[in-house]
């Protein structure tokens, strides 16, 4: 690396910050005093400079809408996650990590799938797959870790049907992905699983060219490969973010969001009871709003001069939105620490916001409907075979969740 | 009320859609279609929350 990093004055809070003990689901209360004092302040991260990190739901909505900033982590003063997350983004071409116009025309090469109307049609194949796996579950050893029997399976093998990837190979996927999300993964363990899921990805690319199915990965293989507006490496780093970002998130929402109505039975019993559909939807969004499981925050550059908050974000800034803590703001959502499956949570940030919300989430909030609907019906005796306090959540992750759920019926 | 859609600003998150079914529809690609340019006054909030939860602006109110 070549640029130069702007050492922080001392003082700075660190960032990211871990979470208090005993309170798995809360931001860490020195966010919320920043929130209130000012939630637009400068943080040091881990290579000691010193990006801006916006904590106001309104602040965090207006600058991931803003054009002046960038999601590109090629530019200087990009507020890298980690020194591995930093190499890997030099060598992928994915829309996450450019702006328009070339985010948009890659963006839109991938969002057919993910109409509201196609994931309604695809409900009645994911409570199949929810039935299944908790017949199977029913069937099996009591206690069982929820992680592994339902948590990760659901959403791999929906992903994997809607891009074509065989569900043989989940261990192979979820590890990797599992290296590629942990901010303790060195750059060798994230540039070899990087690799290995990218040509695993070409290979797929390779063969659905051939011969191709009906499946996401057939149509970028087919309609942006053989046509050359793609190459396959690009198509395969588009694959890895998708196969990726569609297995981990929604594990994580199903195990995490488990736990949290297990430790909240009275929200519980609303979904246990027979809930509306309109119900189960808002319950969904509460959760999303109340987990904000993606808790390492958006990653952006600023291009011009911003005002906002009373400070002034310099060009070439670095900016971080603090998800986790805009979706507990006060002003937006009354009583935010509470777990309130009965509010309008619909305005929560915990897909993001502006052009590079989350692409997956209709496809995530059908899922997630379909298991929070059907889970706790099924086995309405559910219940946590260890200790809160035995839990390992993933305090270590981009993505917030816990490593196993032991449970019993 | 008056409604538009910037169409090349659209990302497809399908937000209106869900909010707002009578008023926005999605192409084959996900991109927002409007099918009532004056919606009713019934539809207003529903039209109202979908501009102001849509992720990439795209939704406009125009009130005559």
């Amino acid at each position: 690396m070549t640029e130069t990093v702007e050492h922080a004055p001392t003082g700075l809070p660190e960032h990211p910050m871990p979470r208090a003990t005993g309170c798995p689901f809360d931001p860490l209360p020195a966010l919320r005093d920043l929130q209130a004092r000012r939630p637009v302040s400068r943080v040091r991260i881990w290579d000691g400079s010193s990006p801006w990190l916006i904590t106001r739901h309104e602040d965090v909505r207006a600058l991931l809408g803003d054009p002046r900033i960038s999601a590109d982590p090629r530019r200087p003063g990009y507020p890298h996650r980690t020194a591995a997350t930093r190499a890997r983004d030099q060598v992928r071409s994915s829309f996450i990590t450019l702006d328009d116009p070339e985010h948009a025309r890659l963006r839109r090469m991938v969002t057919a799938p993910f109409t509201i109307k196609k994931m309604e049609a695809l409900r009645p194949s994911v409570q199949r797959v929810v039935d299944d796996l908790i017949d199977r579950m029913l069937a099996g050893p009591n206690p069982v870790d929820l992680v592994e029997a339902f948590a990760l399976p659901v959403p791999s093998l929906v992903i994997c049907a809607l891009l074509g990837v065989p569900y043989a190979d989940h261990d192979f996927f979820q590890r990797n992905t599992q290296v590629l999300v942990r901010r303790t993964s060195t750059e060798d363990d994230v540039r070899t699983a990087n690799e290995a899921l990218t040509a695993y990805l070409e290979d797929l690319l390779a063969a659905k060219q051939a011969e191709p199915e009906d499946d996401l990965l057939s149509v970028l293989a087919e309609q942006r490969v053989a046509t050359g507006e793609l190459t396959r490496r690009q198509a395969a780093d588009m694959g890895v973010l998708l196969l990726a970002a569609g297995h981990e998130t929604t594990a994580n929402m199903i195990a995490l969001g488990t736990l949290a109505l297990l430790e909240h039975p009275d929200q519980l019993a609303l979904l246990r009871d027979g809930a509306e559909p309109k119900q189960v939807a808002a319950a969904v969004e509460e959760l999303l709003r109340y987990l904000n499981i993606t808790h390492s925050g958006r990653r952006r550059v600023a291009l011009e001069d911003i005002e906002i908050g009373g400070e002034l974000i310099r060009a070439g800034d670095g900016v971080i939105l603090a998800n986790d803590i805009a979706n507990r703001d006060p002003d937006a959502f009354p009583d935010p620490d509470r777990l309130d499956l009965g509010r309008d949570a619909r305005r929560h940030v915990a897909f993001g916001y502006g052009v590079h919300q989350c692409l997956g989430q209709p496809l995530a909030r059908i899922e997630l409907q379909v298991v929070y609907n059907t889970l706790y019906t099924r086995v309405p005796t559910l219940a946590l075979a260890t200790g809160i306090d035995q839990l390992e959540f993933k305090h270590d992750g981009f993505v917030y969740g816990v490593y196993e759920l032991p449970v019993t019926w | 009320m008056r409604v538009e859609v910037d169409q090349p600003k659209c990302v497809a998150s399908g937000q209106c859609v869900l909010v707002a079914p009578e008023v926005f529809d999605q192409d084959d690609d996900g991109i927002v279609v409007l099918l009532d340019t004056e919606p009713g006054a019934e539809h207003e909030e529903a039209v109202r929350e979908s501009a102001a939860i849509c992720p990439a602006a795209a939704i406009r109110l125009v009130q005559e």
